[in-house]
């Protein structure tokens, strides 16, 4: 049996790229080392949010956002989206600038932010710290619980007929003008044959794009993640600093959930390895200081999530270069808000369709030296 | 602020880690003894809190004579102790984050023993969230530490000594016992009959008990658990139901029904494995040792290097062995370091064991009748919770399963099995012995990954005192 297509790398991307294939005809597998969603995709902040969107890419979060808000509908089943408006505040005068400079750069893109006094933002969302000197307003924010997100996709893609092949590591593909065989670590399963391959791996698409003899570097980020206990309702918005590194929601359980790319200990290799205890310092002060009640939440849990970024910081989605029949999706920032759009884009570019925003061609990237490497 | 540094850091001062740090010290080592509690004992051996008194004329238990012993013994060593501090992080240089009244303090230690103990486990029936119904490490508590009654009229059940331990410590304390019901069959003791020789001490204090329980008129129904607990004007109903050997319930609509004002129900104890996962140690699944711990050999080396186990939290063996497991825990450490030549710790370690063997019979008997019971599990009724922090249902469990969750994390990632702020010690061994009958076994469901904090802490904990000025904002994210 040959595939039309074998997607590796069972996160957002791939999951959604290889659901689009199938509702477009494709006989499609999707491979995963460990288990659907539970990298990136599964244990990310959920923050639906374009205050932290690249301002090129908030085209595509646009349309994501609206994907996520329906998922119980192309899904089947839903990953608890919730639309709230989205607040990133600014306490000093050089942040002001900053909320200023970002807001304009992002609403050139079409989204709609605006910059609010102090006194609105409270209206909005009244436990803010008396210190906010300004802040960025948009209506269209949210979140979703990303660990729901394997789950979901995994009733889609089987309802879709797609086979999902999870803890099946991929060690090699060799490809030639028949195709590509997809082998597995140690031989542990048969190769398997499709007509393309999706390379969706995450930090992981390095190596993987490795195999098919493209050196594309890909840069590893460490985020840590905190989440409090089931606390009082204290805010009820999304919450972002204007330098990006705080995101900030309550969700509907009472947990408020605390990221925003602070960096742990970890690397490509062996995975989130520990939390940097200063760091876990600053980005709970950080939280803290924006909404003062959470000082008394207790957290719960801390744990780390790899994020992908190449060297532009743009995403990489296309033909894998020189490789016939070969794809790769990944490393888009904030890829979680906008990683079910990705997906079709993708899927309709190998379906022959004309994608609905253009993609990321991977051919820029070759030879393209990573900043400060 | 840069962790200060010692030897060796023991995180627990029950009779593991006591006697650990204390061997430690006695072989030249530079030790810190850790502990949440106000003082050293764990709980077996655990100290009156602070602004308590023993009651006047009441004798002092063997417990608190020895607990007394024992804390004496460490002021005379003086052995560095951090009561009322608790350990919410290790890195995995092994540096150990503790919250004390103080705030955050880091210790750097080359070696960490692990006496964490373990935490008691339920299997859920209807009720038994309720408030009034507590574990019997609870009531051990409330008996031990305060002399309090979980309530006048009680029903104590599950498994394991710890029934017949409190029975009669609320009979002592002047409070009655509706009835016990054990899991285990009389035949059950009786085969630990020939372990229990070994310590004609607790035999006799364990037939001591069943004679004051008969005195009292308490019945004991052998072979029987609990069914459901109801509230019931101000107390409970306490339904009960005949088991066979596996703990399965058998329909039998003669089973009694007790009234009671509280319920304390124990079906073991579950080692406490928080820091060796979170260190990402390798663990092994052993029923009759009380479930997933880590993998060590027999002085308490695990796989990583530089961590040790000791005490019941490596594998129940009881608090008598738990002293001896500590030493040799310690003394490896010594050798370990370079502090103890071979030919020492060889002489030292080969007596250590051969004591720990003896004591350990005795304990392994005991851990046997509280080891969990696969029939057990698979009575659970659909809609029992069995997160009680989130709710989650057997039934959730199940279909959780059937959607195609393999292992634990998966399971807690779609059901919030897990997540609450017991982070798993409550739910966990029993929410893995329901994935296993989907997965095949304990082994192939795994257990959560570990997690800090080690027990929740609060932001302002963390954070402390600060300013905006004071917090070191990252390079802001690209645009």
């Amino acid at each position: 049996m040959i595939y039309d297509a074998i997607v590796i790398g069972g996160g957002v991307m791939g999951c959604s790229t290889a659901l689009h294939l199938a509702r477009g005809g494709m006989h499609v597998a999707v491979v995963d080392r460990g288990p659907l969603c539970r990298e990136a995709s599964g244990v990310n902040a959920g923050t639906l949010t374009l205050h932290m969107t690249r301002a090129a890419l908030v085209p595509y979060a646009m349309r994501a956002w609206q994907m996520w808000m329906d998922a119980d509908k192309w899904l089947g089943m839903g990953v608890l989206a919730t639309h709230v408006p989205g607040l990133t505040l600014a306490f000093t005068e050089a942040e002001c600038e900053l909320v200023e400079l970002r807001a304009a750069a992002r609403r050139a893109q079409g989204a709609p932010i605006e910059v609010i006094t102090p006194e609105r933002a409270r209206q909005i969302e009244p436990g803010l710290h008396p210190g906010l000197l300004k802040a960025g307003y948009c209506e269209i924010d949210g979140f979703a619980s990303a660990y729901l997100t394997g789950r979901a996709f995994g009733h889609a893609l089987k309802r879709a007929g797609v086979d999902v092949i999870e803890n099946a590591p991929v060690e090699a593909i060799d490809s030639g003008d028949a195709g590509h065989l997809v082998r597995f670590a140690g031989g542990a399963r048969e190769p398997l044959r499709a007509k393309r391959v999706v390379l969706a791996g995450g930090v992981w698409i390095e190596p993987m794009l490795a195999w098919l003899g493209i050196d594309i570097p890909i840069k590893v980020l460490v985020n840590q993640l905190i989440v409090t206990e089931r606390i009082r309702p204290v805010m009820r918005s999304v919450l972002s600093v204007a330098n990006g590194l705080l995101s900030l929601k309550q969700f509907a359980n009472g947990t408020v959930l605390i990221g925003g790319g602070w960096q742990g200990e970890g690397d490509r290799e062996r995975g989130g390895v520990e939390a940097r205890p200063h760091n876990l310092v600053g980005n709970m002060r950080l939280a803290a200081y924006a909404v003062p009640a959470l000082a008394e939440a207790r957290i719960a849990r801390i744990w780390l999530g790899l994020e992908a970024e190449t060297a532009d910081a743009l995403p990489i989605i296309g033909d894998v270069p020189g490789v016939a029949n070969a794809y790769v999706i990944g490393s888009a920032h904030s890829g979680y808000t906008s990683g079910p759009f990705m997906g079709r884009i993708l899927a309709q570019h190998i379906l022959g369709q004309t994608p609905d925003l253009p993609l990321f061609e991977p051919a820029r990237l070759v030879g393209l030296p990573m900043p400060g490497a | 602020m840069s962790p200060q540094a010692t030897d060796v850091l023991v995180v627990g001062a029950g009779p593991a880690g006591a006697r650990a740090a204390l061997r430690a010290q006695a072989c030249g080592l530079d030790v810190l003894l850790v502990d949440e509690n106000h003082d050293a004992g764990g709980q077996v051996w655990r100290p009156i809190p602070p602004g308590f008194a023993r009651a006047s004329g009441s004798a002092r238990s063997p417990e608190a004579r020895d607990g007394d012993a024992l804390r004496a013994e460490l002021r005379r060593a003086g052995v560095r102790c951090l009561f009322g501090h608790k350990l919410w992080n290790v890195g995995t240089s092994l540096r150990a984050d503790l919250i004390g009244p103080e705030g955050v303090v880091s210790w750097q230690p080359r070696a960490l023993i692990v006496a964490t103990g373990t935490t008691e486990r339920v299997v859920p029936f209807p009720g038994w969230t309720l408030p009034g119904v507590i574990g019997l490490a609870a009531a051990t508590i409330l008996l031990k530490s305060q002399n309090m009654l979980p309530g006048h009229r009680t029903v104590v059940a599950g498994a394991g000594p710890l029934l017949l331990a409190v029975a009669t410590g609320i009979l002592k304390a002047g409070g009655e016992v509706a009835a016990v019901l054990d899991l285990a069959s009389p035949g059950d003791w009786l085969r630990t009959l020939p372990l229990l020789a070994s310590r004609p001490d607790l035999l006799w204090l364990g037939l001591q008990w069943q004679a004051r329980l008969r005195a009292a008129g308490v019945p004991v129904l052998y072979r029987h658990g609990i069914r459901s607990v109801e509230a019931a004007g101000s107390g409970f109903e306490v339904r009960t139901q005949r088991v066979d050997a596996s703990g399965q319930p058998i329909a039998d609509a003669t089973a009694p029904v007790f009234a009671a004002e509280a319920v304390t129900v124990g079906h073991g104890l579950v080692p406490g494995t928080d820091v060796t996962r979170l260190l990402r140690a390798r663990h092994r699944y052993a029923v009759e040792l009380g479930g997933w711990i880590a993998d060590a050999d027999a002085e308490g080396r695990t796989s990583v290097a530089g961590l040790y186990v000791a005490g019941d939290g490596a594998g129940i063996a009881g608090a008598a062995a738990a002293g001896a497991h500590g030493e040799l825990a310690a003394l490896a450490c010594a050798h370990d370091l370079g502090r103890l030549d071979a030919t020492t710790h060889a002489r030292e370690r080969d007596r250590l064991k051969s004591s720990w063997r003896q004591s350990a019979r005795f304990g392994h008997a005991m851990a046997g009748l509280m080891a969990l019971r696969d029939g057990a599990v698979a009575g659970i009724a659909p809609d029992t919770v069995v997160c009680r922090c989130e709710d989650v249902t057997r039934a959730e469990i199940d279909d959780a399963a059937r959607d195609g969750a393999r292992d634990m994390n998966q399971l807690k990632a779609w059901t919030r099995c897990g997540m609450g702020p017991c982070q798993g010690r409550s739910c966990g061994d029993v929410a893995g012995a329901l994935l296993a009958l989907h997965v095949g076994s304990r082994e192939a469901a795994g257990c959560f990954t570990g997690r800090a904090p080690l027990r929740p802490v609060s932001l302002s904990e963390v954070a402390g005192e600060y300013t905006y000025a004071d917090i070191p904002i990252p390079k802001a994210a690209p645009l």
